[in-house]
């Protein structure tokens, strides 16, 4: 099935500082929600395991990741396909893009664009949209923490 | 006693003691030394080829014996599923049918097809097994929709399949029909959707294999509506063991609803891996996985035509189906949108001319068979449809229309193969109307509208061809089997008795109904009989329950062996009195020399069958046992007329059935009582299906109705408490008088309810299930809404 999201969040950093930030794997990892491996195949490509929970379903996906349509410090495409065992798959992509705000800062905002399959579809396919607008605000809020550590502030998301 | 327990006795069913306080015994009850435990990989994807599967990812997981995929089940040359009823299309080719392995072979063909199984040597392992094996999958484009499933374009489920087209098959007199439609009067033309229905029996599927390397023999236990059958298909088709070397054993079964009739992949593998790793090994199916590989039902779309002449009598009817048969074409899938199906088209009604045109189509969706009733509830909702829109159409009332074209003397052939036998359909449509008070409807419907409800009433006066059936008649007609019943009736020295049977119990009290048969002709207590069933070992061979066929083929055959065993007591009897065989008379467990008051009772010649002290032996065995193979003369007619009136909040949409009248006519009933629970269950089903439930996958095959979360069973407050009541032409094509019951509630209910609701919002534009949603669309549509507001 289908899941289509769009978001928005701005962050206390630089255009430069956060394009950067997203190609850092360590960050990635750590901002990745129930991340247990994020593995650098190339500049472009990871390998990935994540322990993923929809609704009663719980899963561990491993999948790869892939960068492209890069347009540095402006835009990139993250697309990826994951496996869950018997939860089932998921595979699609974000276009990620990144502008100034106003005031200072950088606004990122993401048009995803995914298709589940298997379990994960059939017993949560009411649940998906919550659960991965959840699992976004989580990976935006441990992300704008790996940018600034000192400097966490929650009322920054404007998502 | 007889009057007590005997036919026409509301008895309290025997085995609800035991299901009502957790002592059935089911096949998840079921442990036996040493099992181990399967969990099945299913694909995620509709349609995909499946690439390499690593077995070492599950093989770690500790506790896993076994990893097997469809390689492994071809090494051993077991066999795919086959469809076991041959239909031939109108242009003289077979239907196309690819059988189902039992594990993928190279391809995926719906979400939930089985890809391998991992044996563990706890559930838990399996589970962990089949969650870390690695599988590839190369996505193919699927096809879901059925009505686009047939262009040029759509991908193709099999290579083989043309046109996702298993066959394109017709029925009936074409140039008859068309010039019935070019003199008519008047036409109603009308689209209809059937919705895709998941059966969800109460107990979900299971199965323990054991293999015996003692024996070299198999025991399969399992959830089946046939285990004769089963064994069968696994011997003859699937290469698991030769029948004798393969026993299958049926305990408690929890509902079937036709969903347990089939062979399916997991009990076969099961029963097949327990050779492999030499234990026995069971599965459980879990909801999830049932909502994903329980053969659904229904899923036709339907345009069907009525031809009228000037006074509102039924020329011709014409219908083209296209039936959706899923990712394959399941073991009688084909005999459902056909034989079951288009045979049933005239209804109850004298109609000279039917021609009707079905396609099977495969699409990348769970597999699609029999479910309660198979075929006939959708020709029932076809054709009570269409009269009531005809009805409407022309101004007639529905109760008079439906008089005007009944079918008033019988035998009655009709144009669609069936030959009706008896009925008398005004006799069931007086009854109801007079049940439900149909001449006060006006007032309370005017009452309703000064509430803000919109009230509507609805007819189905259906038919089913039950007592499934003829051997010589399924044969011509492309059955793979034949379709009579066993019996076996076995007196023991004390003159209690032990009835086999090949029918299959799983809800319907055969353990009742059986015995009381038995103890109206033997004159002995219920309490001395004992209905045995659902095991190969003990029953000889049956082809299991379904179609509404126990009580008219399996209980017939009953009473052919009881008629044997009292031929042969009789002269056990005559020896004893020392009296002429002819001069025996057998009533109410006594022997009697006619015209004398010499007589011995049931018990004392029971026991003499086997002292058989003093028999000469030439003429008169020892033993008390005789058997029978019954095959009936026709299917039976069950028919009668539902009445369903109901209300909606014009506000909200909602739909409350306010009164149900159904009046039937089942031919003799042995048990009134587990009649009116049949019906009960079958209009909750066909309730179910007009109002909730509904499957739906979405464009990519994924199906999003997969739980009770999204897909909704009826429940006791959607239904209202049913008014019941029986007419009775009595069979002449069985012993017994018996038509059946099982199905017509599930038959004759979609049709009322539409009809109703149709009635109440004003046009015919409301399609199945009528949520709460759809009617409050519809009302929107509706001329009636202004009349509410």
């Amino acid at each position: 099935m289908a899941m289509k999201m769009t978001g928005e969040y701005t962050l206390p950093a630089d255009r430069e500082t956060v394009w950067q930030a997203l190609n850092d794997p360590a960050i990635l990892e750590a901002s990745i929600p129930g991340c247990e491996e994020f593995e650098k195949v190339s500049d472009t490509e990871f390998n990935a395991l994540a322990r993923v929970k929809v609704g009663p379903v719980k899963a561990r996906f491993r999948g790869n990741v892939t960068l492209s349509d890069i347009d540095a410090p402006n835009s990139y495409r993250i697309s990826g396909e994951g496996q869950g065992g018997v939860a089932g798959f998921a595979k699609g992509g974000a276009l990620v893009t990144l502008s100034d705000a106003e005031g200072g800062g950088t606004v990122l905002s993401y048009d995803v664009d995914a298709q589940v399959g298997g379990k994960i579809a059939q017993v949560g396919q009411r649940l998906i949209n919550g659960a991965a607008k959840k699992t976004a605000d989580q990976f935006f809020d441990n992300f704008r923490r790996q940018l600034d550590p000192d400097h966490a502030a929650p009322d920054a998301a404007a998502g | 006693m007889a009057r007590d327990t005997g036919i026409g006795a509301r008895v309290k069913r025997v085995e609800d003691q035991r299901f009502i306080t957790g002592k059935g015994r089911y096949t998840a009850d079921l442990n036996r030394p040493g099992q181990a435990h399967a969990a099945f990989v299913r694909s995620p994807h509709a349609h995909a080829k499946v690439g390499s599967i690593d077995k070492a990812s599950a093989m770690e997981v500790p506790g896993v014996l076994a990893v097997f995929t469809g390689e492994d089940l071809a090494a051993d040359e077991v066999g795919a599923l086959p469809c076991g009823w041959a239909i031939t299309s109108k242009d003289g080719s077979p239907m196309v049918a690819p059988g189902h392995p039992c594990l993928a072979q190279g391809k995926v063909r719906y979400v939930g097809d089985p890809v391998a199984v991992v044996i563990g040597e706890t559930l838990s392992a399996a589970r962990g097994g089949a969650e870390a094996l690695e599988v590839e999958y190369e996505e193919l484009p699927a096809v879901v929709d059925l009505d686009a499933a047939q262009s040029s374009d759509a991908p193709l489920v099999h290579d083989e399949a043309a046109r996702n087209t298993a066959f394109e098959w017709e029925l009936g007199d074409k140039a008859a029909t068309e010039e019935a439609f070019a003199k008519a009067r008047h036409v109603t033309r009308i689209d209809l959707v059937n919705n895709r229905l998941v059966p969800n029996a109460m107990e979900p599927r299971a199965a323990v294999g054991e293999y015996d390397s003692g024996t070299d023999g198999f025991t399969l236990y399992t959830t089946s509506q046939n285990p004769h059958v089963a064994r069968l298909v696994m011997s003859a088709f699937l290469n698991i063991a030769p029948e004798h070397k393969l026993r299958v054993i049926a305990p408690d079964v929890g509902g079937g609803f036709g969903s347990k009739i089939y062979v399916y992949p997991e009990e076969t593998v099961c029963v097949w891996a327990s050779s492999k790793v030499d234990r026995p090994v069971k599965w459980t199916c879990d909801r999830a996985e049932a909502f994903l590989s329980d053969a659904h039902g229904r899923d036709h779309l339907t345009h069907a035509e009525l031809a009228l002449d000037e006074q509102g009598k039924i020329l011709g009817l014409r219908i083209k189906t296209k039936a959706n048969v899923g990712g394959y074409l399941n073991l009688f899938a084909s005999s459902v949108p056909t034989y079951l199906y288009a045979t049933l088209l005239s209804g109850q009604y004298d109609i000279p001319a039917i021609y009707a045109e079905v396609d099977a189509v495969y699409t990348n969706t769970t597999p699609v068979d029999a479910y309660r009733g198979a075929g006939r509830p959708e020709a029932t909702f076809v054709v009570e449809r269409l009269i009531e829109v005809a009805a409407r159409e022309t101004g007639m009332d529905p109760a008079e229309f439906r008089r005007r074209n009944f079918v008033t003397s019988f035998p009655h052939q009709t144009p669609v193969i069936m030959m009706y036998d008896a009925g008398d359909y005004a006799a069931s449509l007086d009854k109801a109307l007079e049940l439900i008070d149909y001449s006060g409807f006006a007032q309370r419907k005017s009452q309703a509208a000064r509430e803000g409800k919109l009230r509507g009433i609805g007819f189905s006066t259906y038919i089913e061809a039950c007592g499934i059936a003829p051997s010589q008649a399924v044969g011509s007609l492309g059955a793979g089997v034949g379709l009579w019943e066993s019996a076996e009736v076995r007196v023991n020295p004390v003159g209690t008795v032990e009835v086999l049977t090949g029918s299959h119990s799983h809800g319907q009290g055969h353990e009742t109904t059986f015995a009381q048969l038995v103890a109206d002709r033997l004159g002995i207590p219920m309490t001395n009989v004992a209905i045995v069933h659902g095991d190969t070992d003990k029953v000889q061979f049956g082809m299991g329950t379904y179609g509404s066929r126990s009580g008219a083929v399996g209980m017939s055959a009953i009473s052919v062996a009881l008629d044997r065993v009292v031929a042969k007591a009789k002269k056990v009897a005559a020896h004893l009195l020392e009296a002429s065989e002819g001069d025996i008379e057998f009533k109410d467990g006594q022997f009697t020399v006619s015209g004398t008051d010499r007589s011995i009772d049931w018990t004392s010649v029971a026991l003499n069958a086997y002292t058989a002290h003093g028999f000469p032996s030439a003429d008169l065995e020892p033993g008390l046992k005789e058997g029978a193979f019954y095959d009936p003369t026709n299917f039976t007619f069950p028919a009668g007329c539902h009445i369903c009136e109901l209300e909606i909040d014009a506000d909200t949409g909602h739909t409350r059935i306010v009164n149900w009248v159904a009046v039937d006519d089942f031919g003799e009933i042995i048990n009134p009582m587990i009649v009116e629970g049949q019906v009960h269950g079958g209009i909750a089903q066909g309730v179910g299906q007009a109002l909730l439930e509904h499957t739906v996958y979405d464009e990519s095959g994924q199906l999003v109705s997969g739980s009770f979360m999204d897909y909704t069973m009826p429940r006791a407050d959607d239904l209202p408490s049913f008014s019941l009541d029986f007419t009775v032409t009595r069979c002449p094509s069985n012993p017994l008088g018996i038509k059946g019951c099982g199905e017509a509630g599930a038959i004759a209910a979609p049709a009322a309810v539409i009809n109703a609701i149709t009635d109440a919002v004003g046009h015919e534009d409301v399609a199945m299930p009528a949520t709460a949603e759809a009617v409050w669309q519809a009302i929107r549509k509706s001329p009636a809404r202004e009349a509410a507001e």
